[in-house]
């Protein structure tokens, strides 16, 4: 079969297969260390309140995604959690989000170590205007001087960790903006670890790309939470129910459900869920 | 209440709707023609003039090398085309940074302040206003109080006009670079000011030297300013404090004169302005052009 080749080798497609016990892998939320622990989190556009006491905790080293209809504040939340929204000032934030015992909202803490800390993927990619070996460099510089020797180390394993170093080893002096658009996805992601973050934040990174790239950069992820904490925005649901290992459901700004990843797309409490799930809403 | 439906299709040749459509745009299509043609005619027109009459002066090497004459003796501009050359060179020098750098405020800091809105419909102000206004008003700040002309004072006045140009070009280049490559360089823990130099800038920077060469398109061929300012000068002289010529007046001088000599040298004037302008429009839209 064609289609096999390009699947992450991961878990077998949940509704084809119908399970109705867990897989006793599954371990409860509550048993895992917290990286990012959201309590109370109000968000407002100007007057529009997009985000509705939202309270959960993101599991260090795992996948967490988050899926629901348009509009629903996937995006908004994760957001958040880089404090992006405080480039736009009719954008505010309440409540706390704490990391390593520090509210991310409130804190002293220089906005800009906070967002080197926890790295962003945008839905459309997004290579700055220069070449490629500066697109990954460029990130690294603010933070470490380096030689040419360590930058150029640190450079091919960022590009190998993304899976596209052998793609564009021989054109590294030329435009990010050159490659594909599957190939500046990865770019980006690669971009996004090479200056090592605790977090990555993936916002709808598979929506602007083919299938091909899709699983090349789904397989990325499943490497990828062995070292960081991923947090994924997704509109595939087949997309979270083969990254992700934690999974919340989200809706008008509110958080609906959020449990293990199987929990959700098996066997999930609320109907709500359930109806968007099989796809009877939204 | 019955549907209007047909029997079969109305889409055909002979359909009313579609035929008044029809003539609407032949209507249309011949006015913006007449247009176009009525412009290029007057364009065309000048430009074969200026070429006609200047050709000759422009032919004569004398033309670059002598000083511009008294009335009846030979000569060439050689003055005027340096000293143009240098004020224009100056006031784009002054004018350029504080342009760019206004303009990096509006596009990148002041986002929604009231301060940047002012200071935009301001800008937009000053674009429009006639340069007579900003010669007069250096003469009054800064040839009235010192007390004699001076290219300084051209060159301030030049530097007054290509500001608003560059601030505009560089604000609306610099709005053109989409947000989420801000918040891409933002999310790696960049400060605001290695975003903009790093990344926007690199992004907009065919667009913010497009504006700059169009403002010295522009303040190549201003006249009043220099009037009320630089004023002229017979001689050759690279003395920024003293009065010196430049292509403008020095056309505007000869060419209300009874002398054919004179005459013969504001064409050869008027038709390298116009040719060194036409080079920069085309270098500037070249530039733009390669990036698209």
């Amino acid at each position: 079969m064609e289609t096999a080749a390009v699947q992450p080798a991961a878990r077998p497609a949940i509704h084809t297969t119908m399970r109705t016990e867990l897989p006793a892998d599954a371990a409860p939320l509550a048993s895992l260390k917290p990286k990012l622990s959201i309590k109370g989190l109000n968000f407002y556009y100007g007057g529009f309140h997009a985000l509705k006491n939202v309270t959960m905790d993101i599991p260090e080293g795992k996948v967490t995604a988050f899926i629901g209809p348009s509009g629903c504040g996937k995006s908004t939340l994760l957001r958040t959690f880089n404090r992006m929204y405080s480039l736009y000032p009719e954008q505010r934030a309440e409540g706390e989000i704490m990391v390593d015992g520090e509210n991310l909202l409130t804190t002293k803490q220089d906005v800009s170590l906070i967002r080197a800390k926890i790295g962003m993927v945008f839905q459309k990619p997004t290579p700055f205007p220069m070449s490629i070996y500066d697109n990954i460099a460029f990130g690294v510089r603010l933070f470490e001087s380096l030689s040419k020797r360590e930058m150029d180390d640190r450079v091919e394993w960022a590009l190998g960790r993304a899976a596209l170093w052998n793609e564009v080893k021989g054109k590294l002096s030329q435009s990010g903006q050159s490659l594909s658009g599957g190939q500046q996805q990865r770019l980006c992601i690669a971009r996004g670890i090479a200056i090592k973050p605790e977090v990555l934040l993936l916002d709808e990174p598979c929506s602007a790309l083919d299938p091909i790239s899709t699983a090349k950069v789904e397989e990325l992820i499943h490497e990828l939470k062995n070292d960081y904490t991923v947090v994924i925005v997704t509109h595939n649901m087949q997309q979270a129910a083969r990254v992700s290992d934690f999974t919340a459901y989200m809706y008008l700004g509110e958080l609906i459900e959020y449990d293990v990843t199987d929990t959700i797309f098996i066997k999930p409490k609320k109907p709500q869920t359930e109806d968007y799930i099989t796809g009877r809403f939204g | 209440m019955s549907a209007v439906i047909p029997d079969q299709s109305v889409i055909n040749s002979g359909n009313r709707i579609y035929r008044s459509r029809k003539r609407v745009n032949f209507f249309l299509l011949a006015v913006s023609s007449l247009a176009l043609a009525y412009g290029l005619f007057w364009l065309i027109w000048i430009l074969a003039v200026l070429l006609y009459e200047g050709g000759t002066a422009l032919a004569q090497a004398s033309l670059y090398y002598q000083m511009t004459p008294p009335p009846g003796a030979d000569g060439g501009i050689a003055n005027a085309i340096a000293g143009s050359l240098l004020m224009v060179a100056v006031g784009t020098f002054i004018g350029t940074p504080v342009g760019i750098l206004a303009g990096t405020y509006l596009a990148e800091f002041g986002r929604g302040s009231w301060l940047a809105g002012a200071t935009r419909f301001l800008n937009d102000v000053l674009l429009s206003a006639p340069s007579i206004v900003i010669g007069l008003f250096v003469y009054s700040i800064y040839v009235a109080r010192v007390g004699h002309f001076s290219a300084w004072a051209g060159a301030l006045a030049l530097a007054l006009l290509v500001i608003p140009v560059v601030v505009r070009t560089t604000d609306d280049m610099l709005k053109l670079v989409p947000n989420t490559l801000r918040e891409a360089a933002m999310a790696l823990g960049c400060p605001v000011w290695k975003m903009v130099t790093m990344i926007t800038y690199r992004a907009a920077r065919t667009g913010i030297l497009t504006g700059m060469l169009l403002a010295v398109a522009r303040i190549s061929g201003e006249t009043a300013p220099l009037l009320f300012t630089a004023l002229n000068n017979q001689f050759w002289s690279n003395n920024l404090n003293a009065p010196m010529a430049n292509l403008p007046v020095v056309i505007f001088q000869f060419a209300m004169s009874p002398y054919e000599n004179w005459h013969r040298l504001a064409w050869g004037g008027a038709a390298l302005i116009t040719i060194a302008v036409l080079v920069l429009n085309i270098l500037a839209r070249a530039l733009f052009r390669k990036t698209d």
